[in-house]
């Protein structure tokens, strides 16, 4: 019953997500692109997160490298970088590449830079990922602001193109305003299949018996610390490919969408949408999507009833507030509490208010054991 | 030469107050397996208890001061424990609390933007800013006043935790609070004790800080960071190492806005970082962590 109820929300959900644009006109459009580039990058972090049991606190920084990478790539251009020790700067120029080959650098770029910060931390123990990656999302947004011969520095890279795609124009025509939108929701749906594949294959099965109990998969032979450092480096290459999307659909990047604040916010939209769920960035992208919108909507008529002070209620504030009372009511996010009413008496009563992470996953266990 | 003493003296008085933000972050993570995301905001915040003090109440500044600090104790210390802390303890993992830290940070951050200021404020320091000359290099009474208020609150702590019945149980407690328990430590106190302390801590890194930097609710960020640096580079598992990794990341952080680049300071400490963890994970001072976490 659940089974066909997931696979009926899905197909609503996929034929409503490609009919949307039509309806929906410019402003629409940009807020669900926004949508789906930001649960891109949120299937990363579910994926660090819920299914490796890892912090990362930089998924906006490999945003940022996707981004710049993109712009940089897709505009064409010259560079000359000073180096020291050589009279001559070293020169580089080259012709627009396509938005595709950009793509795929971007990933390939993020997931090798993941490798590269993720493989000292995870040498050590837990929270190590945490504070390197926080080191990391610090530095490069340092390199973001200051590096002005490479990514503009705080006036950062304009006019950013929405190149052709296999021949087919991205830029807004009259009668198709709205491809550049199918061409991200394509790729997010590619995405997500991909991530599902991933966490259903054998090799994301391993990823289950090592959150469950380390020391048991490592005692089967699970190679803890390579598996955990691939589902890091996947993850933030869901970051790199999420910011090559976002780099041509607002046309113009600066420093302010990659700040450590920003990496904060996605590891808080796991928790909302539901760590370890499939559906959990989705939700948890639109809710910090749309969050905004509504807080603007309401807060004026708040604050004209006379309500002075929320003006001062911004939508960081309240995000953090919905946190943290969900994480003590609420753990599992909204997918959770969605599967929850969905089982009715699978588990014993005592998880409604205490339930844990752990209660969470098996829970996932216990569905995709239904589902398989 | 002169300019490196110069660069030097300011570099022990700013790593003295990391120090102090970085011995808290320690405490807490050693005694109840709290990892303060939000430390650097800890930081921030009892600047902003002082000046509301100062302006809301039109209290002195040494009466601010004090205020301040107790209110950082009452808000940063007891309402964080019971309420963002306590409620996750049953919870399997440290996850729920790493991001409900994390939240809390976000919350005081925008919570200072919105009710009290987005600028940057001026803060008093506790000793007046004349300068003397020693043998050519510059000190300031300030600089002097910070240095003492440090050190004299690192030795009290120090002799607390050494010297006093409630300092060994709090110690015994971050060792092992099961034997601590069983040896009838009430534990449930002493880690109600290690939230003050930090708390206590981070209101007075504050207090000293905020005349350098100016109080600005975007501090945390960079407060947080090098608290967490110079726990790492010292050895997370002992009071001392957070001192030694406090000093070290103040003298560093301000030798090279010196003789590297100002724009690139935040990445010296990111790039000690990186290489203790590479050779030496347990940092400086540390041992190899004995206990299961």
């Amino acid at each position: 019953m659940k089974h066909r109820f997931a696979i009926a929300t899905l197909a609503l959900a996929l034929a409503l997500a490609f009919l949307a644009p039509m309806y929906l006109g410019r402003y629409g459009n940009n807020i669900m692109s926004l949508w789906l580039v930001t649960a891109v990058a949120a299937m990363g972090v579910n994926l660090i997160m819920g299914y490796a049991g890892q912090e990362t606190l930089a998924q906006a920084g490999f945003m940022g490298v996707g981004a710049y990478t993109t712009a940089l790539m897709i505009k064409g251009g010259k560079l000359a970088l000073a180096l020291p020790f050589v009279t001559a700067p070293l020169t580089l120029e080259w012709q627009p590449f396509s938005l595709l080959s950009a793509l795929v650098a971007s990933a390939v770029f993020t997931f090798f830079l993941g490798l590269l910060i993720g493989f000292p931390a995870l040498r050590v123990q837990k929270h190590y990922l945490a504070f390197v990656t926080l080191a990391f999302s610090v530095f490069m947004w340092l390199i973001f602001r200051n590096e002005e011969w490479l990514t503009g520095g705080v006036f950062g890279i304009q006019d950013i193109t929405r190149p052709s795609i296999l021949g087919v124009e991205m830029s807004p025509s009259r009668r198709f305003p709205h491809r550049y939108t199918y061409f991200i929701l394509i790729v997010t749906v590619l995405l997500a299949a991909a991530m599902w594949w991933l966490v259903k294959s054998p090799w994301g099965r391993a990823f289950t018996a090592l959150r469950e109990n380390t020391v048991r998969a490592e005692s089967l032979g699970v190679d803890t610390r390579q598996y955990t450092l691939l589902a890091f480096a996947i993850g933030s290459a869901y970051g790199g490919l999420a910011g090559s999307l976002f780099a041509p659909l607002v046309e113009f990047i600066d420093p302010n969408p990659f700040t450590l604040e920003k990496s904060l916010l996605f590891l808080l939209m796991i928790v909302v949408g539901g760590m370890g769920y499939l559906s959990g960035p989705f939700i948890g992208a639109g809710v910090s999507v749309l969050l905004p919108l509504w807080i603007e909507t309401f807060q004026s008529s708040v604050v004209n009833a006379g309500y002075k002070w929320a003006s001062h209620a911004s939508y960081i504030i309240i995000y953090a507030l919905i946190v943290l009372l969900m994480i003590a009511f609420m753990p599992r996010g909204i997918a959770g509490a969605i599967d929850g009413w969905l089982t009715p008496k699978r588990r014993p009563h005592s998880d409604s208010k205490g339930a844990t992470l752990a209660s969470a996953q098996a829970a996932i266990d216990a569905r995709k054991g239904d589902q398989s | 030469m002169i300019d490196f003493f110069q660069l030097l003296v300011s570099g022990i008085a700013t790593g003295s107050i990391y120090a102090l933000a970085a011995i808290g972050f320690t405490l807490l993570w050693q005694t109840s397996q709290t990892i303060n995301f939000a430390q650097g905001e800890f930081v921030m915040v009892p600047a902003f208890f002082a000046l509301a003090g100062m302006s809301a109440l039109g209290l002195p500044f040494g009466i601010a001061a004090v205020f301040s600090i107790a209110c950082a104790l009452a808000v940063l210390g007891f309402a964080f424990k019971h309420i963002i802390v306590d409620p996750l303890i049953g919870q399997k993992g440290t996850l729920p609390l790493v991001i409900s830290t994390i939240a809390f940070a976000l919350l005081l951050k925008d919570g200072v933007k919105e009710f009290y200021s987005a600028e940057g404020q001026r803060f008093p320091t506790i000793l007046p800013d004349t300068l003397y000359s020693v043998l050519g290099v510059k000190i300031s009474m300030a600089q002097i006043g910070v240095l003492l208020v440090a050190v004299s609150t690192i030795a009290l702590l120090q002799w607390f935790l050494g010297g006093t019945r409630t300092g060994r149980q709090m110690q015994a407690t971050a060792q092992n609070p099961t034997v601590a328990r069983v040896l009838g430590v009430d534990v449930e106190r002493m880690v109600l004790y290690t939230f003050l302390i930090n708390a206590g801590l981070a209101a007075i890194a504050s207090l000293l800080i905020s005349p350098i930097y100016l109080a600005k609710f975007t501090n945390g960020e960079v407060l947080g960071l090098t608290a967490f640096v110079a726990a790492i580079v010292g050895g997370f598992n002992q009071v001392k190492g957070a001192i030694v990794g406090g000093l070290i990341v103040g003298v560093l952080d301000n030798l090279a806005a010196a003789y590297i680049s100002s724009r690139y300071r935040l990445a010296v400490p990111l790039a000690l970082l990186v290489i203790v963890i590479l050779f030496r994970p347990q940092g400086l001072l540390g041992r190899k962590e004995e206990r299961a976490v």
